[in-house]
């Protein structure tokens, strides 16, 4: 665990080179929202979550509990994870691929280390957080558990059953984060259905509201150690990441474009010479 | 015919009540979830005596399926509670990631399934949920038969490790089973040893088919009734050691006929000994508002129709 900011980064700057290798390696998968996401995933699992990787425990009693809703973008949460210890890092050339335990979208199934749901299919994962924030609340355990969805994902009914039932509930041992990129597949959230005005939504259903930019390590840093500083006072605390889809590959910037397509030779090449490699590629 | 009497009547849903708070005395990691019909569910003496382990949600079971799915992280075995139809075919999609394709240890509780839901109608009477359920890998689907048995059922279930779907329904019908009877997953109950055909009944069908086994009985025709209580894992070698004998099938179900326990049954028959088989279900139709028994009749799950079937199977045999 660090809070080096020069640390943090380099350990963004592997993960980065990771996502688009895996990507490239089997010519599928979600690299934009994983890009968008490096920073945050980083900061967590290198600097603020307490958890033990080895032995891998299902029930993490007494660890800060991880859950990943928009399980598109595992390419990013497998290499975090394989970089924080769970799994060897040679794993992730297997991603996608048959007999792998490193599935398309994040499954409990294979036995990865690492991983406590399954998702892909949009929209649970604040419900299972909620569940997994009631056992630790009923076994006296006062770890938190984080989980991070897509914008696009709020779409989906079940998130604003959940968020009612957090705030109603007092689940405040609780950080929700949202990946606010404002793209989805089929284009910006705001032509696609728009969320309006996200921040006063959370409010108005009784959450704890705060805002950063999701792509510079500092103020994510400030910004989890903040929102940690308000869990245990009665509301559940979100963090809405101002974020950019494909961040750290310019030409996979700024577009959904970029949402679920996999680079060729020549992109790679291009991307890897952006990205620097610093703990060893796999 | 073994004869079977019964003293009282009760609800199957107040098996599981019964049973949830036992198991809840048992082991202090029993949680119990619902979305607003906890009368209606018999969740009250649970929540009387362990409020802290009971979850309202609302009317959200989508985010109920999620938070127990959540909450067996960390050691907990949630019991969901609400209608059928609002357990199933309302968050399939819940059930399928984040509990079975998950492996998460929930106790999916369904009070007010199939037709004997009665007057409510078609869009509470879901005829669908075995079906659903047993197709999902991993998942074991239960449908016990009376009020003992569903209260022992809800106790087995809690000390099964792995998911489970446990149907029951809304009507007051017979007790007929031990109180004391040691509920086994995946092991038929023999309710009566006969020769001529397999009656193999499922939830409030037992009852109709033992009276179908008197009438059959009193016509000479000697009748072997089991309880197919778990139709998933199914209890193949009870089910084809009957037939080998009787050589003939009823399948008598709650359901529709489109994937419940007769295609079951059928699938085993067809790969080890194919045998002339009547389904006693709903032929692939909605229901509709009446009292149970005026649907059970209309809708040909009644002891009449059962008697018929057995006939027309032992009928097919002979040819």
């Amino acid at each position: 665990m660090t809070n080096d900011i020069t640390e943090l980064k380099r350990v963004s700057s592997q993960v980065r080179r990771d996502i688009v290798r895996m990507v490239h390696g089997c010519q599928s998968g979600h690299p934009g929202g994983s890009l968008g996401c490096t920073d945050f995933l980083v900061a967590l699992y290198f600097s603020v979550m307490k958890h033990q990787p080895v032995p891998f425990d299902m029930d993490g009693k007494g660890q800060d509990l991880f859950f990943l809703s928009n399980g598109h973008i595992s390419p990013v949460f497998y290499s975090v994870l394989a970089h924080s210890g769970y799994f060897d890092k040679a794993e992730l050339g297997t991603f996608r691929k048959l007999n792998s335990r490193l599935q398309g979208h994040p499954t409990t199934h294979e036995g990865l280390p690492g991983v406590r749901i399954a998702s892909g299919s949009l929209g649970q994962g604040l419900s299972v957080g909620i569940g997994a924030a009631l056992a630790k609340k009923l076994n006296g355990d006062d770890a938190l558990v984080y989980t991070l969805h897509g914008d696009g994902e709020l779409q989906e009914g079940q998130i604003w059953e959940a968020m009612m039932f957090a705030a109603h509930n007092k689940v405040d041992n609780l950080i929700a984060t949202v990946d606010y990129n404002g793209q989805q597949i089929d284009g910006p959230t705001s032509k696609v259905l728009s969320l309006g005005d996200l921040h006063a939504k959370w409010a108005a259903f009784g959450w704890d509201v705060l805002e950063t930019q999701g792509n510079v390590m500092e103020a994510l840093l400030a910004t989890l150690t903040e929102a940690k500083s308000r869990t245990g006072q009665g509301k559940p605390v979100v963090i809405l990441m101002h974020t950019e889809m494909g961040y750290g590959v310019d030409f996979m910037m700024g577009s959904h474009k970029w949402h679920g397509v996999a680079p060729n030779d020549a992109q790679l090449a291009q991307a890897l010479a952006q990205l620097e490699e610093t703990l060893g590629d796999y | 015919m073994k004869k079977y009497t019964y003293t009282d009547k009760k609800d199957t849903r107040s098996g599981f009540g019964a049973g949830l708070l036992e198991a809840g005395k048992q082991n202090d990691q029993v949680v119990a979830l619902c979305a607003d019909l906890v009368g209606s569910l018999k969740m009250q003496d649970f929540i009387n005596a362990f409020p802290e382990r009971f979850f309202q949600v609302g009317i959200a079971e989508a985010n109920m399926m999620g938070i127990a799915a959540g909450l067996t992280i960390g050691g907990k075995i949630p019991f969901t509670g609400t209608f059928a139809n609002f357990s199933t075919g309302r968050v399939y999609d819940q059930i399928r990631q984040s509990i079975a394709y998950s492996d998460k240890n929930v106790k999916i509780c369904a009070s007010h399934a199939g037709l004997t839901l009665g007057e409510d109608g078609a869009t509470h009477q879901i005829l669908e949920d075995l079906g659903m359920m047993k197709m999902l890998p991993g998942m074991t689907v239960i449908n016990p038969c009376d009020y003992n048995q569903t209260k022992a059922a809800t106790i087995a279930i809690a000390k099964h490790h792995g998911p489970v779907y446990l149907r029951f329904g809304r009507p007051v019908v017979p007790i007929f089973t031990d109180p004391d009877q040691k509920f086994e997953i995946g092991k038929a109950w023999m309710v009566n040893e006969g020769k001529a055909v397999s009656i193999f009944a499922t939830g409030h069908l037992v009852w109709e088919a033992i009276l179908a086994g008197e009438q059959l009985a009193e016509e000479g025709i000697d009748a072997e009734i089991i309880n197919i209580h778990t139709i998933k894992p199914l209890d193949e070698e009870a089910i084809l050691a009957s037939v080998r004998k009787t050589g003939c099938v009823v399948t008598a179900e709650e359901h529709n006929r489109l994937g419940g326990l007769g295609d079951s049954v059928a699938q085993v028959l067809a790969k080890h000994y194919p045998a002339p088989q009547e389904y006693i279900a709903v032929n692939d139709s909605f229901g509709e508002s009446g009292t149970p028994e005026q649907l059970m009749t209309k809708y040909g799950l009644d002891s009449k129709h059962i008697v018929i079937a057995a006939k027309n199977a032992i009928a097919r045999k002979q040819k």
